[in-house]
C-alpha cells in the first residue's frame, strides 16, 4: 500500500535536490576521474611501506643510476631504476606521495582556518572589521610569497613541519577574499534574517546558517590552495630551502637529479610527472565541484 | 576622481608601511641573525660582538625605524656576503628581472588572449575544450620542472637558444616562456568569460543586425570591452611574476633580482634579502594602485561607489 501511495508524489515533486546533486556528481566525468586518481594516490601514500619494494633510504653504491625497466639497460629488480646513491626510485617516488599529500593537507587546514575565520568575520560584521580584514589581506598579498617563505625557512632551518607552518601562516589570503565575498552574499538571505529574528547567537548564525551555505566555495578554494601548497613545497625543496634530504620530497628529488638529467632524464621526469598528476587531479576535483555546485558560474 | 585617487594613495602608503614593518619583523624574528652570521661553532662572545656591531641588541622597533629612515635616504646598508652597497647591487639586477617579468607577461598575453577569444567565439566546441584542457594541464606542471624540460629540449635536441646566462636578449626567451606559461591560464579564462559576456550584449547584436562581418565584430567591437578586466589582472600577475623570478632565474642562471635574492637568502645576507622583499612589495603596491586608478578612470561606477 505505501508503495502505491508514495509513487505519484515522487513523480510530482521530482527527485530531491540531494538526489539531483548526487546525479550531477556522478555524471561529471572530470570529477570522477579526479576522485579515482586522488583515491589511488592516497592509497599509495598510506600503503607505501607495503607497496615499496625497498627501503627508500637504503643506499647501494654498487647499483647507481640504473635506468627504469623500459630502457635497454633497465632491470626488473628496480622498476623505476635507481638514483645517484643507488636508492630504489620506485620506493622513493611512492614515499614522496606522503610528503606532498601531508604538505597539501596540513597547509590547507592551517591557512583554511585562518582565512575562513577572517573572511567570515569580515563578510558578516562588515564595517570596521571588514576594513581591517581587507587591510591585513592586502598587506599579506603585497608580500612576495616565495621570497618570504624562502627567507624564513633559510633562517629557521628547513624541515617538513617548518615548511608546513610557514606556508600555512602565509597562504590564507584566497580563503579570506573568497569567504568574505560569499559571506556577504549569504548574509542577505532570508533565513539568515529569520535566524537573527528568533534570537540565534551570532556564532550560531555564522557556523549554522552561513558556513553551510558558503561551503562549496570553501571546498573549491581548499583544493586550489592544497595544489598550490604542494607546488610551492616542491619549489622550495627544489631550491634546497624546503624539506631536507634524505626525505624523498618530489621537488627535492628533482633538485638532486638536476646534474644527471642530461644522461638520466628519468630522474627528473618521474618525480615531475608524479607532481603534475597529483596537482592535476586536485585541480580537476576543484573544477568539478565548482561545476556541480554552481552550474551557472560554470567555468568562468 | 581626485578624492578617490587620494584615498587609494593613502591606503597604498599605509599598506607599504605595514608590509615593510612585517617583512622586517618576520626576517628578524625567524631566527637569531647574529648566530647565523657568526657561523657554526662560533664562541658566545663572538656572537655578542656581532650583535653589538650590527646593532642587533637594540629593541626591534628602534632597529626598524633606523632601517626605514636610512632606506628613505637611499641607504640600504652593506651586503654581508657580497660586501658591496645593497642599493647598487639591487639597481644592477633590477632591469634584468623587470625585463623577464615583462617578457613573461607578454608571452602569457600573446598565448592566452587569442586562445580565449577563439574559445569564446566557439563555446563548448572542441577548440574550447582543448584550450581548457591545456590550461588545466599547464597549471599542474611545476614551473621549475617545465624549465628543466625546456633546457633539455633546447640544449640537446634543438641547440638554437642559450639555456643559461644573461648576456643577450636570446637568454630571455626560455626563462620568459617558463615563467609566463603559468600565468597564461587565468588570462585565458578571463578573456573567454569576458568575451562571452560581451558577445551576448545588445550592442553586439546591433552590430550584427547592421550586417558587420563576424571578425570585425569580434576584434573591433567586442575585444576592447572584454579586455578591461585583463588590465587589473595583468598588474597583479606582474607582481607575481617578479616574485616567481626567484625560481626561474635560479634554474637558468639569469643574473637578476630573483637570482640575487636566492643567493642572499642562502647566505643569510639579511640586508639584501630585506631590500629585495621590501622593493618587490612596494612594486606590487604601486602596480595594484595603478590598476585601481586605471580601472576607476575607465569605469566611473568604481570611483563613485
Amino acid at each position: 500500500m505505501t508503495e502505491i501511495s508514495t509513487l505519484p508524489l515522487v513523480e510530482l515533486v521530482g527527485p530531491s535536490p540531494r538526489t539531483l546533486l548526487h546525479r550531477r556528481l556522478l555524471g561529471h566525468k572530470g570529477l570522477m576521474i579526479s576522485v579515482v586518481l586522488l583515491t589511488l594516490i592516497l592509497l599509495v601514500a598510506l600503503l607505501a611501506p607495503v607497496l615499496a619494494p625497498y627501503d627508500p633510504y637504503a643506499q647501494d653504491l654498487g647499483r647507481r643510476l640504473i635506468p627504469p625497466v623500459w630502457y635497454e639497460k633497465g632491470n626488473w629488480a628496480h622498476l623505476l631504476g635507481t638514483d645517484n646513491l643507488g636508492r630504489d626510485y620506485l620506493s622513493r617516488t611512492l614515499y614522496g606521495a606522503r610528503i606532498s599529500l601531508l604538505i597539501g593537507g596540513s597547509v590547507m587546514v592551517i591557512s583554511g582556518l585562518i582565512g575562513t575565520t577572517l573572511g567570515l568575520a569580515a563578510g558578516y560584521f562588515g564595517g570596521r572589521v571588514d576594513s581591517l580584514v581587507m587591510f591585513v589581506t592586502t598587506v599579506r598579498l603585497a608580500m612576495p610569497l616565495i621570497l618570504v617563505a624562502l627567507a624564513v625557512v633559510a633562517t629557521i632551518g628547513g624541515s617538513l613541519w617548518i615548511v608546513v607552518l610557514v606556508l600555512g601562516l602565509l597562504k590564507w589570503d584566497r580563503f579570506a577574499v573568497v569567504m568574505r565575498a560569499a559571506t556577504q552574499q549569504a548574509r542577505g538571505l532570508e533565513y539568515v534574517a529569520a535566524a537573527e529574528c528568533v534570537g540565534a547567537s551570532t556564532l550560531r548564525i555564522i557556523l549554522g546558517e552561513i558556513l553551510p551555505n558558503v561551503l562549496p566555495h570553501l571546498i573549491v578554494v581548499a583544493t586550489i590552495e592544497a595544489a598550490s601548497a604542494i607546488l610551492l613545497e616542491a619549489a622550495l625543496s627544489f631550491l634546497g630551502l624546503g624539506v631536507q634530504p634524505p626525505l624523498p620530497s618530489w621537488g627535492l628529488m628533482i633538485a638532486e637529479a638536476k646534474i644527471y638529467m642530461f644522461f638520466s632524464f628519468w630522474l627528473i621526469a618521474i618525480p615531475g610527472t608524479a607532481l603534475a598528476i597529483l596537482v592535476l587531479a586536485i585541480n580537476m576535483l576543484g573544477d568539478g565541484i565548482r561545476d556541480v555546485t554552481a552550474p551557472a558560474a560554470g567555468r568562468a | 576622481m581626485l578624492s578617490f585617487s587620494l584615498k587609494r594613495l593613502g591606503l597604498a602608503v599605509l599598506v607599504a608601511v605595514a608590509v615593510s614593518a612585517l617583512a622586517f619583523l618576520l626576517l628578524r624574528a625567524s631566527g637569531d641573525v647574529a648566530t647565523a652570521l657568526a657561523g657554526e661553532g662560533a664562541r658566545a662572545e663572538d656572537i655578542e660582538n656581532i650583535r653589538r656591531i650590527y646593532g642587533l641588541d637594540r629593541p626591534l622597533l628602534v632597529q626598524y625605524l633606523e632601517w626605514i629612515g636610512k632606506m628613505l635616504h637611499g641607504d640600504f646598508g652593506q651586503s654581508l656576503y657580497f660586501k658591496t652597497d645593497v642599493l647598487e647591487l639591487v639597481r644592477d639586477k633590477l632591469p634584468t628581472t623587470a625585463l623577464l617579468a615583462l617578457f613573461s607577461l607578454l608571452f602569457a598575453l600573446a598565448v592566452s588572449i587569442p586562445l580565449g577569444i577563439v574559445a569564446a567565439v566557439y563555446p563548448n566546441s572542441w577548440v574550447d575544450r582543448a584550450c581548457l584542457g591545456l590550461a588545466v594541464v599547464g597549471q599542474a606542471l611545476p614551473n621549475f620542472f617545465f624549465a628543466l624540460i625546456l633546457i633539455m629540449l633546447f640544449a640537446v635536441m634543438l641547440p638554437i637558444l642559450p639555456v643559461s646566462g644573461s648576456e643577450s636578449w636570446s637568454n630571455f626567451v626560455l626563462p620568459s616562456v617558463a615563467l609566463g606559461y603559468y600565468v597564461a591560464p587565468p588570462f585565458m579564462r578571463l578573456a573567454r568569460a569576458g568575451m562571452i559576456e560581451v558577445l551576448a550584449s545588445d550592442y553586439i547584436r546591433t552590430a550584427r543586425a547592421k550586417g558587420l562581418s563576424g571578425p570585425s565584430i569580434v576584434l573591433k567591437h567586442a575585444l576592447v570591452n572584454a579586455l578591461v578586466p585583463i588590465v587589473a589582472l595583468a598588474a597583479v600577475q606582474l607582481g607575481f611574476l617578479l616574485g616567481g623570478s626567484v625560481v626561474i632565474e635560479t634554474v637558468f642562471a639569469l643574473d637578476g633580482l630573483g637570482y640575487l635574492a636566492y643567493q642572499s637568502i642562502s647566505h643569510l645576507d639579511l640586508p639584501v634579502t630585506q631590500a629585495i622583499v621590501t622593493l618587490l612589495s612596494f612594486i606590487y603596491v604601486g602596480l595594484t594602485l595603478g590598476a585601481d586608478l586605471v580601472n576607476a578612470w575607465l569605469d566611473p561606477r568604481i570611483r563613485v561607489g
